[in-house]
Formats: C-alpha cells, structure tokens, sequence
C-alpha cells in the first residue's frame, strides 16, 4: 500500500500535489467565505490563456536540452519592441481606414510576424553563446536575461519612437513606463466570441484567447511530431545518441531556444493584449522565472516537458494567484498577501526541481 | 607555466602578461576615470563617498571568498545572512537596546541564526552540486518570499511584537525602520583610541596566558619573546593615555572618525618604524631589499600626501577606525582559515570533488561549513551595513545584497573559482567609484539622471553575465581536451590546441 502511495505520488510529483491541494482548499475557502467564486474562475481562465504562450515557450528549450529558458526576457523585448513597431506605424488606423474592424487584428497580427521576425535572429545569437556555455545554461540565461532587460532599459528611453501615444507627454523621445492598448490591439484576442457561460454573472470566457492559446499548443505538439521536431526532441535526450544518427546536436539546440524565443515574443503580444496596458522597461524581469515555475508546477522536469504540462500547470498557477487576493482579504482584513505567496511558491518549486535535476542539463558531471 | 617562460623572455612579455591577467580591472578603471571625468565633480566628494560605501560594503563581498575556493561559486545565498541580521535588528529594536551593546547583541542574535541558515543552504547546495549558482539565486528569492511573509504577516500576528512605533496596523513592520535611535554608527562612532587600547589589553591578556602556561613548560626563548609582546603592549596602552593628554593629538585619535591624511602619514612613518626596528633592534630577517622599499614607499606616500591637490581630497575624507579594523580582521580571517587544516580541505574541494572525496575528506561537510561561515560573516556584514546606514527599507533591503557583492568580487578581477582579498578590496573600490560616478557622468552627458538606474543595473548584471559565461566557456575547452586525451589516435589535435 505504501509503496503504490509513494509510486503514485511520485508519478504526480510532489509540488504538484501540494499545489493541487493547496489550490482546491483556497477555492472552498472562498467558496465558503461566499467570495464570488465565477467571477474569479473568469479571470483565472484569462490570465490562463494569457501566460500559456509564454509558458509554451518553455517546451522547445526544456526539449532541446538547454533546460528552462530564463532568459525567455528576449522574446518578451523583442515582443515588446514588435508591438510598439505596431502602435508607431499606427497600423489599427491604417487598416480600420481600409475595412472598419480589420485594424487590431491587422495590429496584432503585424505585432507578432515583425517580432517573431526579431525574435528568431536573437535567439540564433543566443543559442550560440549557450552552445558555449554548456553545463551552465540556466546560470548564464538568467543573467544574460537581467541584462538584456536593462541594456533594452536604456534604449527605451531613447528610442527615436514620434507616435504621442508611445513616447513621454513631456519630452521629445523614450518609450512611457506603460501605455495603453486600447487604441491598437488591446483585448483583441479576449472579446473575439467571448460569452458569459451560465447566463448573466457566469464564468466569462474569452474563446478568441483560449482559441488561440490551443493552436499554439497543437502547432507546437506538431511541430514535436515531425522530423525537425523528433531531432531536436532526441538531441535534447541524448545528445550522444543523436550524433552518432547524425543529427547535428548545437544546431538543434540553437534551433530550440530560438523558437523558444519566437514564442515568447508571441506570448508578450498576447499577454500584453489582454492585459491592457503594454509595460516597458523592467516589468518583464520576473516574467521568466514565473513562466519556468508554471511549467514546472504543470510535472514537467528541468529535462523533460510536455505540452500538457504547460496546460495544467499555467491554470493551477494562476487559479492560485487569481484566488489568494480575495480569501486573504477575508482571512486578514486590508492585507493582500498573493504577491509575496507567489515569490514563496514560484521560487520554491524552482529550487525544488533544480534538486530534482539529476544527470539534466543542470548537472555539469 | 606560458607566463613565467615570457617573464623570463622580456620585459614586455612580462607586460603583456601583466596586463592580460589584470583585464578585468584595466577595463574598469579606464570606465572609472571616464566616468569621473565626465562627470564633472570635485574629486572631494567622490573620494569622501567611496570611502564611506567602501566601509560599508566591504565587509559583505569579503564573506564571497571562502565559498568560493570550496568550490561553491559565487554565493549569492549570502541574502540569509542579511536577513538574519535584519531580524536580530528587530528584536535588538523592540527590546530598546541601543549603542554598542545593542550592536554586540544584534551580533549575539544572528550569529546562530547564520548558522542554521548557512547550514540548511548547505544542505540545499548539496542537493544540486555544479548548479549552485542559480541554486543560490532562487534560493535568495524563496528566502526573500519568507523573510516578507515573516515581517508582514507573521511578527505581530502570530509572533507577539507589541510596539506600536513599528506595528501599521496591528501586524506587519512598518516599511521603513529607522535606527538613528538605537544602533546608527554604533561601531562607526567607536574611537581609534578605544580600539587600540582594547587591542593592546588583549594582547596583554593574550601574552599573559601565555607566560602562565609557558612557565610550566619552560621555554625560555618563547618566554622571552611573550615578555618583549607584553612590556611593548603595555607601553602602548601608556603611550595612548599620554597622547590623549595632549589637546591637539587627542581630537585627531579620540574622535568618532579619523582623517584620511592624518593617517595615511602616521601609518606610513608607523609601518617603517616597526620595519627598522625588527631589523635592528630584534635582528628579525628582514631583507634589505624590503627596507629600501619600504622606506622608498613611505617617501613617497609622504611627498604625496602634502602636493595640495591630493592633500584636500584625503583631508576631505574621514573613516571610521573600528569599522574599517573589522574589515582588517575578516581578510585576517579568510587568510588565516585557509592557512588551516580545513582551509586546505576547502580548497581540495574546490579544485576537485572527486580527489577530495577519494583522498577522505567528507565533501559534503566541508561545503556546508563553508557556506555556514559565508553565512556567518554575511550578516555580521549586512550588520556593519546598516548601522552605518541608519535606516533600511524592512522588506526589500536585503535583496539586493548579493547582486552588489558578486558584482563587486567580479569586478576585482575575481572568478568563479577564484577568488582573493586583493580582488575583493579593489572590486569593492571600483565598483563602487562606478557606482557613484556613473549616474553623475549620465546627467552631464544625457542630462537625464534616470537613466543612470538602469545604466548601473545593466553594469551588475552585464558584469556577472558575462564572467559566468567566460568561466563556463574555459570549462568546456578544459573538458574537450580532457576528451581528447582519453583518446589516442587524437594526439595530434591535443598539440595543435596546447
């Protein structure tokens, strides 16, 4: 009996059912503290579909041997820099000239190829430099991802940028500590045959999000079907292996983290659309560490991901943030304590898979 | 092995050796005199300013070196030790403990909780050996969640803390504690003339102890040597009672802070003193070489410090005597660990886990004493930190700790498995200039000072990116030549990459 307990615990790995417990145990606190319970579900549901690219993005480079990106930050500028390019050029304008309703989704859309675009090239140069620095990865892009933020810092606030919507009232340049989206693409995605499930008060559901975020999901596990994708797959897992099939393992770890770095580019646009209001300059630096803890509360391993893993695991993780607010404010009156549960369980899940890593890419033996 | 052949080749072989190895510091430098340059401020200010983030910080980056040589990297758990400081200062606080004695109790405090901190990170560096670095970052972060959970929620709630001075709302410190009425400049404001005396009745004590075991045992010359320490020990302490007599003398040494110039000359004349006399008076092999040096040296310091223009910046700067004695007595401390049986073991460690392992020293025991007196000395750091400081945000401040430090140490030309005093004084002194200049050179050059923050921040984090990835790269070149001598036919290749 102990033994099926303990195999079974371990086949749905233990931070995973703390979560689970944890998360269903605030859901009836709220329940019982007569939280409104759908209205919440609502928003965990969008901030679901709106961190699960960025998370998804955790899959190719998880695959491909390099470990969680924690510099997923370079996709997250070069999204960023993609979406400004959007709101500079006044694309929503321009299109909405030509067919009223086309220009968000030609916005969003412009968003999203010209930063893949970026993105593709900085991630080439950055699976070089961890083509290098093999052993060490997750060390070297986390930093690498700091300071990429604040090199990216410096140039916000000096980007040449005219439209008046981007650059400071006062001032002739520099992007704004954040800017609305409601002019270009914002909430594009969220209000696409979106409906209120269960009548007025339901669980709101944005279908364009989740629409979106599945398809990412599809093209990714299909992506991981084909034959680029199985080489990279079998590149990541055994990189001795591979080579004796004559797979040419740098390449496809190069290969991983830029498309790693493609999707996060895609996930920011998506974020940033649903969110409202695009954050430049230093708001990304956590993001990469949230992304990583997402997936792993999902099952995954600092050596082995699935998509499934970036579904689960994005929804408990946000269910949990999207709860704590309203239950603590019940519990403690005037205190809201999700930011600092957040830190306690992204982090701890992070240090708990990176003892976990044995023989992954963390281990330099 | 390369480098001493070229040394022997040429002076500009020595040079280019010289030069190579010191890049690190050559590059911040030549950024440092840039910046100052810019910026366009009185050397005064900058100097007065680097020395007092020099006291303040030194002590934190010095705590990087031990587990650095045990193979650990760099420690950016050192955020524990801070955070166990920063609760012995709560405690210390709310009891209403102030001066000195409040300042040895805050020490008393963290001291265990240090260790317990250092030891359960130990444990966890274990768990995942060769990844320690990022281990150690998200280890600074967890710790930071629990620290906030702790000072928010827990001390006042389920901890009893009634002192409504610090308590918002009924539970949760207030963001900002102020010290400036208990511990602010506890050890700063100690007098060098304290110091020294407190130095002189040890060594008494010390010399005394020793006489009374040495007299069972009989040995003379040891004895005679233990009398020589004691009679000068004592003639000190006479000596410092006579100075203060003396009305001019006793402001300089009785004061809360000495002045750089004062010093400077004092110690130079005091240092070749104490070189004469050991030749002469104690026949002590001392070189004359060394001598000539010494006094050359002090020659010059001397002539320097009057030229008018470097005489204003060392006036312009004051230090505090204790504070920068216990930043004397932790680089005694690391050398005098290493020197010991278990600095050796360390440093075995370090170069090799599995020689080490093989060769009987308990690996893992060793790393977690290591990061304990990281630890350890971390929040005796972050203490001397704050109390010159005076003030300290209750949530965020120890979070950066880290960050500054390993930047500091790798700005000294340290590397990951490398590491010195030297490298730790002077990054220290380099990364700091940066630190108060670049934002200086950014608003005459920009005529933004906001920029400044990121420009730093960038500086940090650049300077840590990129060592690690240097040091990663040696490694891997170090593993495929490995590769490549287990295989035979491959000789060819090991010769043309030697």
């Amino acid at each position: 009996m102990m033994e099926k307990l303990k195999s079974a615990v371990k086949h749905i790995n233990l931070p995973r059912l703390i979560i689970i417990l944890f998360f269903l145990f605030i859901v009836l606190l709220a329940y019982v503290n007569d939280i409104n319970v759908n209205s919440y579900i609502g928003s965990t549901i969008k901030y679901w579909g709106m961190w699960g690219v960025l998370v998804l993005a955790m899959v190719p480079s998880i695959k491909c041997g390099i470990g969680p990106n924690f510099g997923i930050s370079l996709g997250i500028v070069c999204g960023l820099l993609g979406s400004l390019l959007a709101i500079e050029f006044g694309i929503t304008d321009i299109f909405n000239g030509i067919v009223p309703g086309l220009g968000p989704w030609a916005a969003i859309a412009f968003a999203m190829i010209s930063s893949a675009f970026f993105a593709w090239f900085v991630g080439v140069a950055y699976g070089k430099i961890l083509n290098c620095v093999k052993g060490s990865e997750m060390t070297v892009t986390t930093y690498i991802g700091y300071s990429f933020i604040y090199l990216m810092c410096i140039v916000w606030f000096r980007a040449p940028f005219t439209n008046s919507e981007i650059k400071w009232p006062i001032g002739a340049s520099g992007v704004r500590n954040s800017l609305s989206m409601e002019s270009s693409f914002g909430s594009v995605l969220n209000d696409f045959l979106g409906f209120e499930l269960g009548g007025e008060g339901g669980i709101y559901i944005p279908t364009g999000l989740v629409i979106f975020f599945l398809l990412c999901c599809l093209a990714v596990f299909l992506y991981f079907r084909s034959k680029s994708g199985l080489a990279m797959t079998a590149a990541g897992s055994n990189p001795s292996f591979a080579r004796a099939n004559g797979i040419d393992v740098d390449k496809m770890r190069i290969k991983g983290i830029a498309l790693s770095t493609v999707l996060g580019a895609i996930g920011i646009v998506v974020y940033t659309q649903g969110f409202g209001i695009l954050q430049a300059y230093t708001a990304p630096l956590q993001m990469g560490f949230q992304c990583v803890a997402a997936i792993l509360i999902g099952g995954a391993t600092t050596g082995k991901a699935k998509i499934s893993h970036v579904i689960i695991g994005t929804f408990l993780f946000q269910g949990l943030l999207m709860f704590t607010p309203p239950v603590s404010n019940k519990l403690l009156a005037g205190t809201d304590i999700s930011d600092t549960m957040r830190q306690i369980i992204q982090n701890g899940v992070i240090l708990y898979a990176l003892t976990k890593a044995k023989g992954g890419s963390s281990n330099e033996e | 092995m390369k480098n001493n052949e070229e040394k022997r080749i040429s002076f500009s072989g020595y040079l280019k050796g010289a030069i190579f190895n010191n890049k690190v510091i050559i590059l911040f430098t030549v950024l440092c005199i840039a910046c100052i340059m810019a910026s366009n401020t009185s050397l005064n200010y900058i100097a007065s300013e680097v020395f007092s983030r020099f006291g303040r910080n030194a002590c934190l980056v010095l705590a990087l070196i031990i587990p650095c040589l045990a193979g650990l990297g760099m420690n950016f758990g050192i955020v524990v030790g801070a955070i166990a400081a920063q609760i012995a200062i709560f405690f210390v606080v709310h009891w209403g403990f102030t001066g000195i004695g409040g300042f040895l109790l805050c020490t008393l405090m963290s001291t265990p909780m240090a260790i317990f901190f250092g030891w359960l990170l130990g444990i966890l560096f274990n768990k995942t050996k060769g990844s320690e670095m990022i281990t150690g970052l998200v280890l600074g972060f967890f710790a930071d969640g629990l620290y906030r959970l702790f000072t928010l929620y827990i001390i006042g709630g389920l901890i009893p803390y009634d002192d409504p001075n610090l308590l918002d709302r009924g539970f949760g410190l207030r963001n900002a504690f102020d010290l400036s009425d208990s511990i602010k400049y506890a050890l700063d404001d100690i007098s060098f003339v304290t110091v020294f005396r407190l130095l002189m009745v040890f060594i008494i004590v010390i010399q005394l102890i020793n006489i009374a075991i040495g007299s069972k045992k009989a040995m003379a010359v040891d004895k005679k040597e233990s009398m020589l320490k004691l009679v000068s020990a004592a003639a000190g302490l006479v000596i410092s009672f006579i100075l203060m007599a003396v009305p001019g003398v006793s402001g300089m040494i009785g004061g809360t802070r000495l002045i750089l110039s004062d010093t400077l000359r004092v110690a130079m004349i005091v240092y070749l003193l104490s070189l004469v006399i050991r030749k002469f008076l104690l026949h002590r092999d001392i070189t004359k070489d060394r001598l000539i040096k010494g006094a050359v040296l002090t020659v010059i310091v001397l002539v320097l410090s009057y030229i008018p223009f470097i005489r204003d910046i060392l006036r312009s700067v004051s230090i505090s005597a204790c504070t920068y004695g216990v930043i004397c007595l932790f680089c005694f401390f690391n050398n005098w660990i290493l020197d010991t049986k278990l600095g050796q073991d360390m440093r075995t460690v370090g170069q090799n886990r599995i020689v080490a392992g093989s060769a009987g020293i308990n690996v893992d025991k060793i790393r977690i004493i290591a990061t304990c007196i990281s630890t350890v000395l971390a929040a005796w750091g972050q203490l001397i930190y704050l109390q010159n400081l005076g003030t300290f945000n209750t949530v965020q401040q120890q979070s950066n700790v880290g960050l500054y430090a390993v930047a500091a140490l790798l700005v000294g030309g340290a590397s990951v498995q490398k590491a010195n005093n030297r490298q730790a004084i002077i990054g220290v002194v380099l990364f700091h200039t940066l630190f108060v200049v670049a934002p200086l050179a950014a608003t005459q050059i920009i005529g933004d000072s906001a920029i400044s923050e990121y420009i730093r921040m960038f500086i940090c984090y650049g300077v840590i990116a990129v060592s690690l990835a240097m040091h990663a790269w040696k490694k891997k070149d170090k593993k495929v030549v490995k590769k490549i001598v287990g295989d035979d036919e491959n000789k060819d290749v090991i010769k043309t990459l030697a």
